[in-house]
């Protein structure tokens, strides 16, 4: 296996310009023959579905739930980035660029990330012409605000909700394409397979969610827009239904999956108050402005919070990050939890929490200040804990939220399997080892809307394509081992739910291959996963039928589908022999216990190519070149 | 806590449907409502009956995914809360809680609490859109928008497309999903160019699509989890009974 970047050659800001002339057009008559299958409708695939059918192309789309409105970009609260410097502040497409680059702790690929910045400004402009009700100033020009610790205004943003509107945006530009019969839309059908015919991708195979039916859609290239894969921990931000299936079956059909391990967590999210838990909510980090963190000096300290006097109390972020404080970035301040919990002086139910106290803030500010500044997240804290964070101090614990790794793809968002193009949080190209704040919704956005149009037109123009008919043998193949695939899972008829299993490997993954890593945990999960693996197939109990709407089954596939990919995860993390962004290794840090960078041995991307079930996946290596900016660590002390 | 449900099962669009009770026992009270029935339907799993099929994914109360009528009420008894939103100290020990889906001649049950709403994507196909093809936008402070239209606009695009509205209305009309639309892209600059046309067209697919009429009940603006308010019914209307008295024929056509 190859792994071809494919990046233009000139200077970083001409890259892309000169690849849009250098790259073939498909005349506007032929795009109608050309059918290009999209799934997933999130801001990348919503995006890439819409624009695809303006230029012509015939799009089919699809989406597990039942409108595609409700694909989980839906859930971003926080904002968009764009470097358009309305505010005069310093900001320019460089400084977007090398922010991310920094960010994402060097490990992303310099072109694509510099191509996102200079797409970021177009994005804003897109948006608000679709009727994105933007923030705005009293003088009706664009509002933005400072976030994720960017010394410069460039975010952009609605009300809480931005991830929402953006989201309603695309949708919106797709409902017109599909009552234009420009595209054709297929909810409540899940993606199984992909189809590979004389070495590149040609169809997919969909369950239909409703009446079990698994069928083939066929075309002349696939487009993966289907998310991150973060509840492979069970318990995460990301929406119930997010799964890892269409890129995992991608993976095992000849796609790199690119460094698997990298996943970030969150450091503000409500903390789990039992078993029964089904996931996590996000509080915006924005709370951190005015919150003071703490836990109690003593490990096992029970009083409650007001009577534990100031100086018993232990402000470790304040303490160990003086210049930073409360403020320090999203993968220090999640790991400088888990450290005091681990040490037992965490607080709330099982000791996994520490305060959030706006004590302080409130004395000096006033409670009305708060209000303003907070209320909708206070609100909607008390409405899931029943406490009143105006009184006592919030617990918050770090939970997974976003996965920077994803399959691998070229300059053009093409995986190593020809035809086969990923976009958003399913590729693992622009956020590197971590991603900034407000920068997701902006890579789904420039790929559906500004990258596809282009690069998928210059792959249909430069490849010929034989018509596959519905009958090919490899089309009834990969139907055949779908149906089976979901008829062995109801057969099974053993005595555990999909939900325990799923718990439980949860649990390893988070134990293991979450906050922290170490070479005897990773080694122990890559000895326990496959036993559960195994274990599922021999011990799992599927109810009712394949041939009806069945969540059980819905459920067991996706599950089958993690315990698989949480192997590969702790096998990159395993090789990754070094800490970086939100991967750390506790063998590799500095005195201080920061994260150790290995630029020697690991300024690359690890791309793992599927060599069946018997054989362990192969490691490919992309080096990465930094000919804009120079690698230096991070430090907030 | 110990709950009983009344549940409505239904095995597919055609099946007749039927209450069923189950126990709901030992149910704390900083469980969501989703998360009680995850433990009633790990229990009938483990005890070999199907378990009860609900439409969810965000559960945290914004993709719009879930929705039951619960004692009820869409959304059960609290204000501005998707049923994910809903934790079960709403309710007391005790208590016998009937779960029905929507209902409503637009959207046809497709199992227990499953409907279908696919009617609400047609009325967004039919209009509820600004026609601005990728690429031809400009600068986005090249139209300002003053801050109280940027507002309003703001309040009724936070409408979640969950349904609840449909179903609290006795006519099962979608006016305040349908209101919340003309009203997010009427009020901004950008979407004055289609207004008329969208009004007209919206209201007459939620015609075609079997929802009812307003009638001013009201309960669709109590019960909606994101607070739309019948202003946008309001606007809506002024914008429809103005397109067509401002309608013309089509001009145009041919060749030229």
């Amino acid at each position: 296996m190859e792994l071809r970047s494919k990046v233009p050659d000139g200077p970083l800001a001409e890259k892309w310009r000169k690849h849009r002339f250098d790259m073939k057009l498909v005349n506007p008559a032929n795009k109608r023959k050309h059918r290009i299958l999209v799934v997933g409708t999130g801001l990348a695939g919503a995006a890439a579905a819409a624009s695809l059918a303006e230029l012509g192309y015939d799009v089919e789309a699809f989406c597990y739930q039942d409108s595609p409105r409700r694909a989980h970009s839906i859930a971003a609260q926080g904002g968009i980035n764009a470097a358009k410097n309305y505010q005069n502040d310093g900001d320019s497409i460089f400084r977007l660029f090398y922010d991310t680059i920094k960010g994402g702790d060097f490990r992303a690929r310099e072109a694509n990330v510099y191509r996102l910045a200079e797409l970021s400004v177009n994005i804003i402009d897109q948006c608000a012409a679709q009727g994105v009700p933007f923030a705005r100033e009293y003088g009706g020009l664009l509002a933005n605000r400072s976030f994720g610790g960017a010394q410069v205004s460039r975010t952009f943003y609605a009300r809480g909700q931005t991830g929402q509107q953006l989201l309603i945006g695309a949708y919106q530009a797709l409902e017109r394409q599909i009552g234009l019969g420009k595209v054709r839309m297929f909810s409540r059908h899940e993606m199984q397979d992909v189809i590979v015919v004389d070495g590149r991708a040609r169809g997919i195979v969909v369950r239909d969610m409703v009446t079990g039916e698994v069928g083939s859609r066929l075309g002349d290239a696939v487009v993966l827009a289907t998310g991150g894969y973060g509840n492979v921990f069970y318990l995460s931000t990301n929406a119930k239904g997010c799964n890892v299936t269409a890129i995992w079956r991608a993976y095992k059909r000849g796609a790199a999956f690119a460094n698997p391990c990298y996943t970030q967590i969150h450091p503000t999210c409500i903390p789990v108050s039992g078993e029964y838990q089904s996931k996590l909510t996000l509080m915006s980090e924005s709370l951190r402005n005015d919150g003071r963190i703490w836990v109690p000096s003593q490990a096992g300290d029970r009083r409650p919070p007001p009577e534990i006097p100031e100086g018993e109390r232990d402000y470790y972020l304040e303490r160990k990050y003086p210049s930073f404080g409360n403020l320090s970035p999203r993968d220090i301040a999640s790991r400088a939890a888990k450290q005091v919990c681990d040490e037992g002086r965490g607080v709330g139910p099982g000791g996994l929490g520490v305060y959030l106290d706006f004590a302080d803030a409130i004395a000096r500010l006033g409670e009305d200040a708060i209000r303003e500044r907070y209320g909708n997240l206070f609100e909607m804290y008390e409405r899931i804990t029943d406490e009143n964070p105006y009184r006592v101090p919030m617990r918050i614990f770090p939970a997974v939220h976003y996965t920077m790794g994803g399959l691998w793809v070229d300059y053009d968002l093409m995986s190593t399997l020809p035809g086969l193009h990923v976009l958003g949080e399913a590729n693992f190209s622009d956020h590197g080892a971590n991603r900034l704040g407000a920068s997701a919704l902006m890579q789904g956005l420039a790929d559906g809307y500004f990258v596809i149009p282009y690069t998928i037109g210059s792959y249909l123009a430069g490849t010929k394509l034989a018509r596959v008919p519905e009958d090919h043998p490899e089309v009834r193949s990969v139907e055949a081992e779908v149906a089976e695939r979901n008829r062995r899972l109801l057969s099974i008829r053993g005595k555990r739910t999909t939900t325990s299993f799923h718990r439980e490997l949860g649990k390893l993954m988070w134990e293991h291959c979450g906050m922290a890593r170490n070479e005897r945990g990773l080694a122990l999960a890559l000895e326990k996963i496959p036993a559960l693996r195994e274990e599922f197939w021999k011990d799992l109990s599927v109810l009712g039928d394949g041939n009806a709407l069945n969540q059980s089954l819905e459920h067991a596939g996706r599950v089958a589908d993690f315990l698989e990919l949480g192997e590969l995860m702790c096998r990159d993390a395993l090789e990754r022999r070094e800490s970086c962004g939100g991967h750390f290794r506790e063998e590799f840090q500095t005195e201080e216990g920061e994260a150790q960078r290995d630029d020697d041995r690991f300024c690359h991307v690890a791309s793992w190519e599927y060599r069946g079930p018997d054989a362990p996946p192969l490691r490919h290596v992309e080096p990465l070149v930094f000919e804009n900016v120079h690698l230096q660590s991070r430090s907030y002390r | 806590m110990d709950i009983t449900l009344v549940v409505w099962r239904q095995e597919h669009a055609k099946a007749k449907g039927r209450f069923v009770t189950y126990p709901a026992r030992g149910i704390s009270p900083d469980m969501s409502f989703l998360e009680m029935l995850d433990v009633v339907n790990e229990e009938l799993s483990e005890r070999g009956e199907e378990p009860i099929a609900f439409d969810h994914d965000c559960r945290e109360g914004i993709c719009g995914a879930c929705g039951m009528m619960i004692a009820g009420r869409p959304h059960g008894p609290r204000k501005l809360t998707t049923t994910c939103q809903l934790h079960m100290r709403s309710f007391a020990d005790g208590d016998t809680i009937t779960i029905e889906p929507w209902r409503a001649a637009a959207f046809p049950v497709m199992r227990d609490l499953i409907v279908d709403r696919t009617a609400l994507d047609r009325i967004i196909q039919a209009g509820g859109f600004i026609s601005v093809a990728t690429g031809s936008a400009p600068d986005g402070n090249a139209i300002p928008v003053p801050k109280e239209a940027a507002e309003r606009s703001m309040d009724a695009a936070a409408c979640i497309g969950c349904g609840a509205c449909v179903a609290a209305c006795p006519n099962a009309s979608a006016m305040l999903f349908a209101g919340a639309k003309v009203s997010h892209l009427g009020l901004l600059p950008q979407g004055q160019a289609e207004r008329h046309a969208r009004a007209l067209s919206i209201v007459e697919r939620m015609d075609q699509e079997g929802f009812g009429s307003c009638t001013n009940h009201g309960e669709c603006e109590a019960a909606c989890p994101k607070g739309i308010t019948l202003e946008n019914i309001a606007r809506m209307n002024r914008d429809y009974i103005a397109a067509s008295f401002l309608k013309r024929p089509k001009t145009g056509g041919g060749e030229w």
